[in-house]
């Protein structure tokens, strides 16, 4: 069954501004999900139409089977929602937001507190329930919003850029929990500018840019589909000249790091034979970037292209 | 049907917004609660102590017994007005109205709980500010049912006000302009410290169309049991501002006015 499904999903502002363009898109039941884009792409758009905070111009929306503007009610109770911005009162006590977030679902108090309290020592939180929000740094605030978005236990799950300002620890103890949410058969679409964070939660991807899905794709063919990576090579030995390798493209950074562009189906492990065979003693090596960032680089600026280029 | 929607988990909701709302002023009530307590108190002092022992009895009662009732609805319009106008407002300014829009209830019980929230309020204070003035004199309670209707009524009515200033409202200034300018006129013209009987007949009969004065004469009637108008008509005034304001506030909370793009 289809978790989400948008038809020809177009947003005018009243400035004129036009942030949909007619989007189509397709979200499985218990798959995970990356919507990527740039800033201003319409990513927030999307899931604001989705959750019913921005008025749609034209387009259908359903979940779960439910059309969203025949069945409002029905669509609500099923999605959970972790928006970009802070959405809660600051000086409300952190069990307060969540109880009350439960009691605006239907939930009766007795089962609130005990799902706030399940919640907030998932995220980390519990020792702090009695505390207004005001207090929580900008990565607690996060985890508090995700905790708010669980308490109606959401059928579908959407995260707005769901780690932005966390600490490296937390985003990845958030990873864990999201992934164990997903094994459980949450459906979650994640929107995030970490695409390393895409790549290694999201089993699917759409790609959106002006308003416009311009790639839709299951993420482990999307990447393999990455035509040339640039990896980085940390040196033991200094290095003055890059050294001339056959079809591969070599830069010396500074005297020990080198950047060596490799095409697919170009062998690495042939590469670091050529290396050894000169001499250059490798201490590690890595991806310059991510290589869906490659890819999504690429794909944009295609786009962009293509658009110049249209008469 | 999924068991998150309908009248059970609306009741729910209900009672959540309106418990909110209730924490919301009594966390604050330095802020809310506690102003009134020291203005009413010099009000009854230098207006009714100090000034009105020099005033004639008004149809038999000395002037600090004529003043309690219209302080008491004064105090009441103002604060349910107040609670619901910042309160909205401030749920739009932090965005937290979005959780609320976000779940599965409905605008009737969005509204519903703002309303009863702010009127709350409105009858809390005015409850503070009548043991004051009992305090300073002795009040009779002629007619309690209508008291209370008029009150009960008259706050729902000025935390639908409040709830369509904050709908509206763009940026702070924007939920002082209607209380400054509008409504402080109105209920100081509005027969709070003196009888209409007591204007010369143009001023007489221009009070009659402020809707304000109705409410206060008719308050009265149920406190002192005298009136200047026959208290159908406060009845009749409020009921209608009531309905008015309750089918306006609906309309704009359905469209989405100044809380969806």
């Amino acid at each position: 069954m289809t978790a989400l499904s948008v038809r020809n999903l177009r947003k005018v502002y009243t400035n004129g501004t036009v942030a949909l363009k007619g989007i189509d898109l397709d979200v499985a039941q218990g798959d995970f999900f990356a919507l990527l884009g740039q800033n201003g792409a319409g990513k927030s758009t999307t899931i604001g139409i989705i959750s019913s905070l921005i008025t749609k111009t034209s387009g259908k929306i359903s979940v779960l089977g439910h059309d969203l503007d025949l069945e409002t009610a029905q669509v609500k109770s099923l999605l959970g929602v972790v928006p970009q911005e802070m959405n809660f009162s600051l000086f409300e006590k952190i069990s307060d937001i969540l109880i009350f977030q439960a009691g605006y679902y239907g939930i009766r108090r007795a089962l609130a507190i005990e799902r706030m309290e399940m919640y907030l020592n998932e995220m980390g939180l519990w020792h702090l329930r009695d505390q207004p929000a005001i207090q929580l740094s900008g990565g607690m605030k996060r985890r508090l919003m995700v905790a708010r978005a669980l308490m109606n236990q959401p059928k579908l799950l959407i995260l707005d850029e769901p780690t932005a300002g966390v600490d490296v620890e937390l985003r990845h103890s958030l990873w864990r929990f999201l992934t164990q949410l997903n094994e459980q058969g949450t459906t979650i679409i994640l929107t995030t500018h970490y695409l390393e964070e895409a790549e290694r939660l999201c089993k699917n991807v759409a790609i959106i840019d002006g308003g416009e899905i311009i790639e839709k794709a299951n993420m482990k063919l999307l990447i393999n589909r990455t035509s040339m990576q640039t990896l980085v090579f940390d040196l033991e030995l200094p290095l003055f000249h890059a050294p001339k390798l056959d079809d591969y493209q070599t830069q010396l950074i500074d005297e020990l790091t080198l950047e060596v562009q490799i095409k697919r189906g170009q062998s690495i492990n042939e590469l670091i034979q050529f290396l050894n065979e000169q001499n250059i003693r490798i201490a590690s090596m890595r991806n310059k970037t991510n290589r869906l960032e490659e890819l999504f680089l690429h794909l944009i600026t295609e786009n962009k292209r293509n658009k110049v280029d249209e008469p | 049907m999924n068991p998150r929607t309908g009248f059970y988990p609306n009741w729910i909701a209900f009672q959540t917004i309106l418990h909110r709302e209730v924490t919301r002023f009594m966390r604050i009530w330095p802020q809310t609660l506690f102003p009134p307590v020291i203005t009413m108190s010099l009000y009854f002092l230098i207006f009714g102590k100090f000034i009105g022992s020099q005033i004639r009895p008004i149809e038999g009662y000395v002037y600090i017994q004529y003043l309690v009732p219209g302080l008491v609805l004064m105090s009441i319009m103002n604060n349910s007005y107040a609670n619901t106008s910042a309160s909205f407002f401030l749920a739009k300014f932090n965005k937290s109205i979005e959780e609320m829009l976000i779940a599965p209830l409905s605008n009737l019980t969005i509204l519903l709980g703002f309303m009863l929230g702010g009127a709350v309020r409105g009858l809390l204070v005015g409850l503070i500010v009548l043991v004051i003035g009992l305090l300073f004199t002795h009040i009779p309670l002629m007619h309690p049912l209508i008291m209370l209707f008029i009150a009960i009524l008259s706050a729902m009515v000025f935390s639908l006000g409040g709830f369509i200033n904050g709908i509206y409202a763009k940026r702070f200034d924007d939920i002082s302009f209607i209380p400054t300018f509008v409504l402080t006129p109105l209920t100081y013209l509005g027969g709070v410290f003196y009888s209409t009987q007591q204007l010369p007949p143009l001023w007489r009969q221009l009070s009659w169309f402020n809707p304000i004065f109705s409410m206060v004469d008719s308050f009265r009637f149920g406190i002192l049991g005298i009136s200047d108008l026959p208290s159908f008509y406060g009845f009749a005034v409020v009921l209608l501002f009531f309905l008015a304001l309750f089918a306006w506030a609906w309309y704009l909370l359905r469209k989405g006015v100044g809380i969806k793009v």
